[in-house]
């Protein structure tokens, strides 16, 4: 696809930003053209998040993300706030925690346990992010893995190589078991 | 050989590379959003390379402190944003009486007074022009891409040596926050303009002659046995005030002089699809980033449309832009304020063409969609 846009939607904390900037770092090793930006609020931790990454094979002129082609929110609000704009087609992934689904029948939705993964399965809520970026990976393959674990090293603080990268291997699986499960896929 | 190195760059960070680049080794400033990055980083960088840094009380003392480093031969920045660059002005009179280089960054925010801290807007094009009191000339640039602000960082530390005067680098929030592509050239293959050594002994120096052939007299860096008075009255070739009428106008002639004189060492612009364009669309800094995304839509259906970016947006490209509006059936002109830069296009252009404006002033970056809708309306 020529121009890919994604939107990654939470709370603030949630590490949505170096997120963004790790997917996007990942596509600049694969030669893409990239543009990552995030909103800046008055809000810090706790507060609504945003984190945009566009990847483009041609040179990316207007710089931000109107309609979206992927949509990830880690929680209710950000989803309720963000649905509107991802495109007719697209793709929605949900944290499991946010059990009022929108009411549209022209995405996909895939809803996935993020948040309890990271904080019950890895014991550390802080790589929720990275959980995140793994099944990002698996639906969409939108950058190459050998760059998206290359990208996420290269950002995480040094002496928690070995858990970012369990927590990307456990993005991997949460789609790969979400697919092999009868009922599949919401839409 | 060395390998071209690739990275993802936010503007802000951009600038601090251009900067250190550039040779800069002194930066004092106050933080504040959305510029506050390049406080940051200079903080973190300049004291690994030799160079310094000071956070101070506040605006005013922090172009003060630039001026300070730049008259002992520093290389020297400070960079603000809204009510920062509004503080600023009283130092960048100052610089450009006392003809000291430095170089000022302003990340614009949304206004007036402390407005929208953490949105984008164009809206200080003209205090840019004229925020300092009293006649003067000013040089200010203007970026659109992470790439060209480390591009244009450079250029702004040449343009203030070699002109003596201060340059102010205009950055919108957009870009300053945002992480892009950059390919960092090789630093040998980067220009760099520095300061010449004086030819006169300390015994005959005057420190505001300008030798035969110079475009401005020559610098000498305070300590170094050179005696250099320095003063934002006006002042005479010895550097000390005065009040002889002839002698004012003298100076502020040749300060203004100097850099429109040379406006065509200082412009640069970039003309995207203006080949066989009808209209024109002139826009700068991330808006121009949205007028092209417009134009190759307006051009896949037909439209004759191409854009003129100032990347100097002081002094104007006034030869350029005329020569364009004589061939054009209008030229529009689009922008985050509600109509700043058109007032100075409409003077050149408006003699030639028809000439309108968009702009919008709620803190988003205008989108291609708009431009479009505003373009086919008329």
């Amino acid at each position: 696809m020529l121009r890919q846009e994604l939107r990654l939607s939470g709370s603030g904390g949630q590490g949505l930003i170096l997120a963004g900037i790790i997917l996007a770092e990942a596509a600049l090793y694969d030669g893409k053209n990239v543009v990552q930006s995030q909103s800046y609020g008055p809000e810090a931790r706790g507060g609504a998040s945003k984190s945009e990454v566009i990847i483009s094979q041609a040179p990316i002129n207007y710089p931000k993300v109107n309609k979206c082609d992927i949509l990830l929110s880690l929680t209710q609000k950000a989803c309720d706030k963000y649905i509107s704009s991802l495109k007719s087609g697209g793709i929605l992934i949900l944290d499991s925690s946010v059990t009022k689904l929108p009411d549209r029948d022209d995405i996909k939705i895939y809803s996935i346990p993020i948040l309890k993964t990271a904080s019950n399965g890895l014991k550390k809520s802080m790589v929720a992010n990275i959980v995140a970026l793994g099944s990002i990976y698996e639906l969409t393959k939108i950058v190459n893995r050998v760059s998206l674990e290359r990208a996420v090293l290269n950002r995480v603080p040094r002496g928690t190589e070995e858990l970012n990268k369990k927590a990307l291997k456990k993005g991997f699986e949460l789609i790969k078991n979400y697919r092999s499960k009868p009922y599949g896929e919401v839409c | 050989m060395t390998e071209k190195i690739i990275r993802l760059m936010q503007g802000n960070e951009a600038c601090v590379e251009g900067a250190i680049a550039a040779g800069m080794r002194f930066y004092a400033g106050y933080p504040i959003t959305p510029s506050t990055e390049i406080a940051e980083l200079s903080a973190a960088k300049l004291p690994r390379i030799g160079g310094k840094f000071i956070q101070m009380e506040d605006e005013i003392a922090s172009i003060s402190a630039i001026i300070g480093a730049s008259l002992t031969g520093y290389k020297a920045m400070t960079a603000t944003s809204g009510p920062g660059f509004s503080l600023k002005q009283e130092g960048i009179g100052y610089a450009a009486i006392s003809e000291t280089p430095c170089v000022i960054v302003n990340v614009q925010r949304g206004g007036p007074s402390t407005g929208l801290p953490t949105f984008p807007a164009q809206g200080d094009i003209m205090q840019a022009r004229w925020g300092t009191h009293g006649d003067h000339s000013i040089i200010a640039l203007y970026p659109s891409t992470v790439r060209e602000i480390y591009d244009t960082t450079i250029k702004a530390f040449n343009l203030a040596e070699k002109y003596r005067t201060p340059v102010i680098l205009l950055m919108d929030e957009v870009i300053a926050h945002m992480r892009e592509k950059i390919e960092i050239p090789n630093i040998d293959e980067v220009e760099i303009y520095n300061r010449k050594k004086p030819k006169s002994s300390p015994s005959e120096y005057l420190p505001f002659h300008v030798r035969e052939g110079d475009i401005v007299p020559e610098m000498v860096n305070f300590g170094e046995g050179y005696r250099f008075h320095v003063t934002g009255l006006v002042h005479s070739e010895t550097g000390f005030p005065t009040n002889d009428h002839k002698i004012a106008e003298n100076l502020i002639t040749r300060l203004i002089n100097k850099i429109q004189d040379n406006v065509e060492d200082i412009v640069e612009y970039e003309e995207y699809r203006l080949e066989d364009a009808e209209k024109v669309i002139i826009a700068y800094g991330a808006t121009a980033r949205s007028v092209k995304s417009a134009i190759d839509s307006l051009r896949e259906e037909g439209c004759k449309i191409g854009m003129f970016r100032p990347i100097t947006i002081w002094p104007v490209a006034q030869k350029q832009i005329e020569e364009m509006a004589r061939k054009v059936k209008k030229v529009s002109v689009i922008e985050m304020n509600m109509g700043q830069y058109f007032l100075e296009i409409d003077r050149i252009a408006g003699k030639y063409t028809t000439v309108n404006q968009y702009g919008r002033v709620h803190g988003e970056l205008i989108t291609p969609e708009e431009i479009i809708s505003f373009i086919k309306e008329g």
